[in-house]
């Protein structure tokens, strides 16, 4: 077994993560940008990395740039917006074959910090601004993308919860934007926001791979600079007392209603009873031999999925059903119950054995995955903390029921929504 | 016990075929954390029509009974097979295709009794009337969860569209009225038709010591006493090479449209390196039309005709096989169009040359080789490879001898017009 761990290196404006493993066949690069949510520029942040990827000022359409990554033996390079407790996070990844694979040998990681270097320093502009066509492309696709999400219904669904839950909270808002926003977004604005993104983001680099820590740090020198920074760090936020609990339920035309509850956790990553927490949600909800698996789904025989899981950093606790319109009422009631059931400590050693033991497997799964492992290093950045995966587990394992009895003390139900066909439920 | 070596690629696979016919495959994977198991039967949703075990007529299974049997066989007499996953710290899971049945578990200890309790449970089924009854609500929801999915809805009216008679067209899971039909016998019967070691195949991927497994499976399977079983017998309709449907409209509650063109395949009864050779070429062919390199598809972008979602993909498997193109657009007809004309164009070669060959290949081969640090995929694709006598690792050998002359075939054999159909997913 070997769990992995990043040596850090402060850069010029950025710090760099490396991670040696020579158990895949191929390099990743991960750079990821950080700052606040913010109402003002949610849409700003979640359309530049979509531009970005488009094209450079080397490679002026998106087929020399996708030509480009092919011929590097289909590098992948791939951009993302999350939501992490009120940060907004932009990332771009390249994934790159390691040579010494192939049977034409020429080195592609320097290749793969040269392209990373061209699309974040270089992209196509117009004076400045970025390039017009480029942004009205990206502008119409990503309108198109956020109408798609809200046409998945069980994302649609959890979406809302959340809005409705977290109301007046920078965490309603959506990392993927809204439609009204981008109606103002022009390619000036967009230019010169990201260059403040450029200046002011707490920017972290992640190399993972069969590399040379100090090769990984000379090609960084070389392609990664930027101005130092202080980053904005907010403060621990994990919300509000909850007053009185809310029930919203919405009309829809779906076949299957789909009931989503959140619960304020007042807990998040970093603090001493994170971890009892988290093996909370696994009894609960996080898994197939969870409360939730057995009594909804596998006793009554209501939903297919019947779940809970946790969001880290802000501290809710989600669970999410798909039901029969007209079994709200009793999927509630046995929800409440499996709850209630948790917070009074009515669940076995065994379970809490057998919980410890997929958490763990779980966390190690993770981290077999580069993608994966950057995000577990990330809790770090996110949180301000320095937790290693050796801490991790080794809290997990002495971990006591009443520590979680303790932890389920502080769970406060804040919100049930409900998305159901119209008539069924008044 | 034989080991078969991959130089360039640094990979080691072991294979050994048991006394009752069981295929077995082991790929130690050095550094990963994680092992990986998947014990799949070559039983899926199209394998609706066969001679039961021991019976000498054809007979007709219900739509969604494959699928179902996946879930019950969870389900013992004492509980069910996932808390006992759980104990022993290891995430257990399955699922249906149209072809295959698979179930699996990934754990980062106890290996070997997670790998028993694999082997013991896909082994000794449990079905009871009243299990069967309560499993009908479960599957009835997860029926629901993909009717509310418009792009389940897309992708599934594009393949009823296309095939007349071909099973394939049927949804996986079946529908509420066909899974109200299945009883425990009906369980039984498809269970000992297709779960005979002989039709099935095990693949352990991570980082396992070879000789201890391999024992593990040997003596396990030799305790169990399995008697020979001949092959199944399936039956097929003929199919004709036209499609059934050339459009179809579905109204969902969505505000941007869906449209995805289906194109029907023929020579669906090929295998081994040439069914490879045939896959391979022609999601070539696609990824060279269609792929973000092409200047086709900054053309259908720039007009605003496609956005991220386009995505484009070829599978062919024992009787059946199609290429799907599509995705999210605000305008359908006008993308449908477009699409219609790239592929007419690429019978007279537009959009394939050369160079754009040597780059795609390329970047399949480096794709090929990313998709190795996943175990989950090295043992299901192998699998589904090896039950259409095909070898994963063959891959890149094929594709570095893909011709422009073998692209240019696909264009010429897939596309006629009499194949090809529409689906669309508009607001209501």
């Amino acid at each position: 077994m070997s769990i992995a761990s990043d040596i850090i290196k402060e850069k010029s404006g950025y710090k760099l993560h490396v991670v040696r493993t020579d158990k895949y066949k191929t390099n990743t690069l991960v750079l990821k940008l950080k700052a606040p949510l913010t109402k003002e520029k949610v849409t700003y942040r979640a359309l530049v990395p979509y531009v970005l990827q488009s094209n450079t000022s080397k490679y002026p359409t998106t087929p020399e740039l996708r030509s480009y990554l092919d011929e590097l033996y289909g590098a992948s390079f791939y951009v993302d917006v999350a939501k992490k407790g009120e940060y907004q996070i932009v990332s771009f990844t390249i994934d790159i074959v390691n040579e010494k694979f192939l049977s034409d040998s020429a080195p592609l990681l320097e290749k793969a910090f040269d392209l990373l270097s061209e699309v974040i320093f270089h992209p196509k502009k117009n004076g400045e601004a970025f390039d017009p066509k480029t942004v009205s492309n990206e502008i119409r696709s990503l309108k198109q993308r956020l109408q798609s999400i809200s046409d998945d219904k069980m994302r649609y669904s959890a979406t809302r919860l959340v809005e409705e839950m977290c109301k007046a909270e920078p965490y309603a808002l959506e990392a993927s934007g809204n439609l009204e926003d981008l109606e103002t977004i022009t390619p000036e604005s967009l230019f010169s926001y990201y260059q403040k993104m450029l200046a002011e983001d707490e920017i972290d680099l992640y190399v993972i791979g069969d590399i040379v820590e100090s090769e990984v740090e000379a090609l960084a020198e070389k392609y990664v600079s930027l101005k130092d920074r202080e980053p904005v760090r907010l403060p621990r936020n994990t919300g509000k007392e909850v007053g009185k609990e809310k029930e919203v339920i919405e009309n829809s035309d779906v076949k299957q209603g789909k009931l989503n509850i959140g619960y304020r956790t007042h807990v998040a990553y970093g603090d001493p009873d994170y971890y009892a927490l988290q093996l909370f949600n696994g009894i609960f909800g996080g898994f197939s031999h969870s409360k939730l698996f057995i009594n909804v789904r596998e006793k009554a025989s209501l939903a297919y999925y019947a779940a809970s899981r946790l969001e880290s950093h802000k501290g809710l606790l989600m669970v999410m059903a798909g039901i029969e319109n007209v079994n709200y009422k009793q999927a509630l009631e046995i929800i409440h119950a499996q709850m209630n059931e948790m917070k009074q400590g009515n669940f076995s050693e065994a379970e809490l054995e057998q919980t410890k033991a997929v958490v763990k497997n779980q966390l190690l799964e993770t981290i077999d995955v580069s993608r994966g492992l950057v995000e577990i290093l990330y809790h770090n950045v996110i949180s301000g903390q320095n937790i290693s995966l050796d801490d991790w587990f080794a809290e997990t394992e002495r971990t006591t029921k009443e520590e979680i009895v303790a932890v389920g003390k502080k769970i406060q139900l804040d919100t049930i929504y409900f998305l159901t066909e119209a008539g069924v439920q008044e | 016990m034989e080991k078969i070596a991959f130089t360039q690629l640094k990979e080691e696979l072991f294979h050994e075929k048991m006394d009752n016919g069981l295929e077995v495959y082991i790929l130690p994977k050095a550094g990963f954390n994680k092992s990986f198991a998947t014990f799949t039967t070559n039983y899926g949703s199209v394998d609706n029509h066969f001679k039961p075990l021991k019976e000498t007529e054809f007979s007709k299974v219900p739509d969604g009974i494959a699928h179902f049997l996946e879930h019950k066989l969870f389900e013992k007499e004492d509980g069910d097979v996932f808390q006992q996953f759980s104990k022993q710290g290891a995430s257990a899971n399955a699922f249906t295709s149209f072809t295959r049945t698979a179930y699996l578990f990934s754990s980062t200890s106890d290996f070997n009794k997670n790998l028993t309790t694999l082997i013991d449970f896909v082994q000794d089924p449990y079905f009871s009337e009243k299990t069967v009854e309560k499993e009908k609500g479960i599957i009835g929801q997860e029926i629901k969860m993909y009717d509310d999915n418009a792009d389940w809805r897309l992708y599934f009216g594009t393949i009823a569209n296309m095939f007349h008679h071909h099973p394939v067209k049927i949804d996986i899971a079946g529908t509420v009225e066909s899974i109200a039909d299945i009883t425990k016998d009906m369980l039984y019967e498809c269970y000992n038709t297709f779960y005979h070691p002989s039709n099935m195949l095990l693949f352990v991927v991570g980082p396992v010591d070879v000789e201890s497994t391999m024992k593990l499976i040997r003596d396990n399977q030799t305790n169990k006493g399995y008697n020979e079983q001949p092959d199944v017998e399936r039956k097929f309709e003929d199919e004709p090479n036209t499609v059934a449907k050339k459009k179809e409209i579905l109204k969902m509650n969505v505000q941007t449209p869906k449209v995805m063109i289906g194109i029907k395949a023929t020579d669906v009864h090929l295998s081994g390196v040439q069914l490879l050779k045939r896959e391979l070429a022609t999601n070539i062919y696609l990824e060279m039309l269609f792929g973000k390199s092409s200047p086709l598809h900054e053309e259908l972008y720039g007009e605003g005709l496609i956005d991220q979602s386009f995505s484009y993909d070829y599978t062919q498997e024992r009787g059946f096989g199609f290429a799907l193109v599509g995705g999210d657009s605000a305008k359908p007809e006008e993308l449908t169009k477009s699409i219609f004309s790239i592929l007419e164009k690429s019978k007279a070669g537009t959009g394939l040359n050369e160079e754009s060959l040597h780059r795609t290949i390329k970047k399949k081969i480096g794709s090929f080789l990313r998709s190795l640090n996943s175990p989950e995929y090295i043992a299901n694709q192998f699998t589904r490879y090896a039950f259409n006598d095909m070898n994963l690792f063959d891959v890149v050998s094929v594709l570095e001898k893909l011709t422009i002359e073998d692209i240019r075939k696909v264009a010429a054999d897939l596309i006629a017009e009499e194949r090809m159909t529409v689906c669309e997913v508009l607001p209501k």
